[in-house]
């Protein structure tokens, strides 16, 4: 168990070099030195500015260099031009000197909040629709969830979201419109109902995924020689079906939810976008249209880095579930 | 269900069905199938036919009526006329602030998805087949290089990366953002959706020609000494367009909602061309006054994505009716 997480960890951190390497490669390098130059230091620029932005920024050293003392500042801190960069350092952003990793801190809390709440909602009313139409297969329960299941997995988030907001907000004035929220821990109930109607939206796109994937593996299973066994045993419904029929359906589930975490947690950037929630993914955009080098190399890696552990989590998790599994 | 359509039955006499055949047979008893295939070929069909469409109902997506005809835009830019401006010349209505026609821009938005999402699809099949099928028969080093690109691929934020390697991409053609071509644009959509995207096919091929390398009918092809190629097109291909086809019909409607989020996002297809992504952008920007323009776009998506995945769904239960649902 232990050598498999090192293996394993091993392998993130060489892939999150190889992903880092090329990013930097095709963000600083391919821009060439001089448009890097020109982001950096704006309009209003003097050719004296312009020299002290390239001393710097180290664009004069070769590309391996440069490379090598971006990854270096992420673990010792740098210092760049006459600022101070502790030690996580991704550097400063371009567009207005914030230094870009006290901004992805910043704006982790909004993401996570969003990715929690979605996770939660939409497994817990995915799978349990996917179980009840598993086990009520052929009946009418089993054809309108599958039904219901196979339209909300059809609108893209930027079609339901609008169309939340118009009906729930602006038609009949249920909701209010979705804003950063306040700390869970100060104010739990504001938290909760300012992103309630974008996690309703997540929700009702990511749970027919679960669903129709429960109730297809849940349904495989139910057919078992075990599951069987466990009936002629005399076991009553309720075990038979949710402890034993169910986690033998389970790993298939946990391999979408791994990735739905990943992609979640590196920000939901229509999502945020749609509901002008400000998290990582509304960075991401503001960074790209602003072409902020800097933050834009930060989201990348914050977001491949979430995307690895998870899918880490997701094979450890196997383990647990399947004991046929083993780690090595 | 599915055993009663065609596959069980005996005919009384009897009378031989290819493979195709066979399919075409359960996918016409399939009632869900046809209605969905039905409106699929009827959004092919208003796409391919624009330009008619548009000559015909005699107004073009480009020209601000709005701004040129009184009576249609008041001074706040909104349509006049309720409904959006809905009347008998403007049939869906008028776009608020540049005051142009919807119907034009929604017929010639389906084109820009349709066209990139069936490019990106064709590039990403064939790629993806090539790479899945050499992987899964040479095994050993290039099985262990292109698998590990595939995790690689699969295991990064796509949406982000798309978003943000689109400038990139769209850098290595022209250096001045302000006078980028369409074609360019759209090429640089192209490059980074296809990037990403070859994988899934590639990872699902891979494994199909892992199981199937070991069967009789492969080594007899060897024992009688067929060389590689030969196996590869002639014992394995054959073996494939199932998975192959059925991939990439899922994969159409993907593409189709990932091109318009990007346009959504203002990352896409720019002005002038029509897009259902900036319209419904648009029409999210200025829905407290005019819900109608949001309407039609958001609809025709929702619409589109739903009748291509029964549509999917469709074609996957015909061509392979023991997978289940």
């Amino acid at each position: 168990m232990l050598r498999f997480l090192v293996r394993r960890l091993i392998g993130v951190v060489a892939i999150l070099l190889v992903v880092s390497g090329i990013t930097f490669y095709l963000f600083f390098a391919a821009s060439g030195a001089d448009d890097v130059v020109r982001l950096s230091c704006g309009r209003n620029c003097t050719p004296e500015m312009r020299e002290v932005v390239r001393q710097n920024l180290g664009l004069d050293k070769s590309l391996i260099e440069q490379f090598w003392i971006f990854i270096s500042g992420i673990f010792t801190g740098r210092t760049i031009g006459d600022k101070a960069c502790d030690a996580p350092c991704l550097g400063y952003s371009f567009a207005n000197n914030e230094n870009v990793f006290d901004k992805l801190a910043d704006r982790f809390p909004v993401t996570l909040s969003l990715a929690i709440g979605a996770i939660l909602l939409c497994t817990t009313i995915g799978i349990g629709m996917g179980v009840l139409a598993a086990l009520k297969r052929g009946k009418t329960t089993d054809k309108v969830t599958t039904g219901v299941a196979l339209l909300s997995g059809s609108a893209p988030i930027y079609v339901l979201g609008p169309l939340f907001i118009y009906v729930f907000v602006q038609q009949l004035g249920w909701l209010d419109r979705p804003t950063d929220p306040p700390s869970f821990f100060g104010d739990p109930g504001g938290w909760a109902s300012a992103l309630l109607l974008p996690w309703i939206c997540l929700m009702t796109i990511h749970m027919a995924m679960y669903c129709r994937l429960t109730r297809s593996t849940m349904v495989d299973v139910l057919s078992e020689d075990y599951v069987r066994t466990l009936k002629a045993k005399g076991l009553s419904g309720r075990s038979v079906y949710l402890k034993h029929a169910f986690r033998g359906a389970l790993s298939p589930i946990v391999t979408v939810l791994g990735v739905d975490i990943g992609v979640l947690m590196s920000g939901t950037i229509i999502t945020e976008s749609t509901f002008s929630l400000h998290g990582i993914g509304m960075l991401a955009v503001t960074s790209v249209v602003d072409s902020d080098l800097p933050m834009m190399m930060g989201v990348v890696m914050v977001a491949a880095t979430f995307t690895m552990l998870a899918n880490l989590a997701v094979d450890m998790a196997y383990a647990a579930i399947d004991p046929r599994v083993r780690l090595s | 269900m599915l055993d009663k359509t065609g596959v069980g039955a005996v005919p009384k006499e009897i009378v031989g069905r290819s493979p195709s055949q066979l399919a075409w047979r359960r996918f016409r008893k399939d009632r869900i199938g046809m209605v969905s295939t039905a409106i699929v070929v009827f959004f092919f069909v208003v796409a391919f036919a624009a330009p008619l469409i548009s000559k015909l109902y005699g107004k073009n997506p480009y020209t601000r009526y709005g701004q040129t005809e009184p009576g249609l835009l008041n001074s706040r830019g909104f349509p006049i006329a309720p409904n959006g401006g809905m009347s008998g010349d403007y049939w869906f209505g008028i776009e608020p602030t540049l005051g142009r026609d919807v119907l034009t821009q929604l017929v010639y938005g389906i084109r820009t998805s349709l066209l990139l999402a069936i490019i990106v699809v064709l590039i990403v099949t064939i790629t993806g087949t090539i790479l899945g099928i050499t992987a899964g028969y040479l095994g050993g080093r290039t099985d262990y290089v292109i698998s590990r690109v595939i995790d690689t691929l699969l295991a990064m934020p796509s949406q982000l990366f798309f978003i943000a390697f689109t400038p990139i991409a769209l850098a290595l053609f022209v250096s001045d953002r302000e006078t980028t071509p369409t074609w360019l644009r759209a090429m640089a959509l192209i490059i980074v959706l296809s990037l990403f995207g070859w994988c899934r096919i590639a990872r699902i091929l891979r494994g199909q020609v892992l199981s199937m390398r070991e069967r009789e009918f492969i080594e007899a092809a060897k024992i009688s000494g067929a060389s590689s190629r030969r196996i590869i097109f002639r014992e394995l291909l054959p073996n494939l367009w199932t998975p192959i086809l059925i991939v990439a019909t899922i994969e159409v409607p993907t593409y189709v909602t990932t091109e318009a989020a990007l346009s959504f996002l203002g990352v896409g297809m720019t002005e002038p061309t029509p897009d259902w992504g900036r319209m419904i952008h648009k029409g999210f920007e200025n829905m407290q006054s005019d819900v109608t323009y949001m309407a039609f776009p958001a609809a025709a998506m929702v619409i589109f994505v739903l009748a291509f995945n029964l549509f999917g769904d469709s074609v996957r239960d015909a061509l392979d009716p023991k997978a289940n649902r």
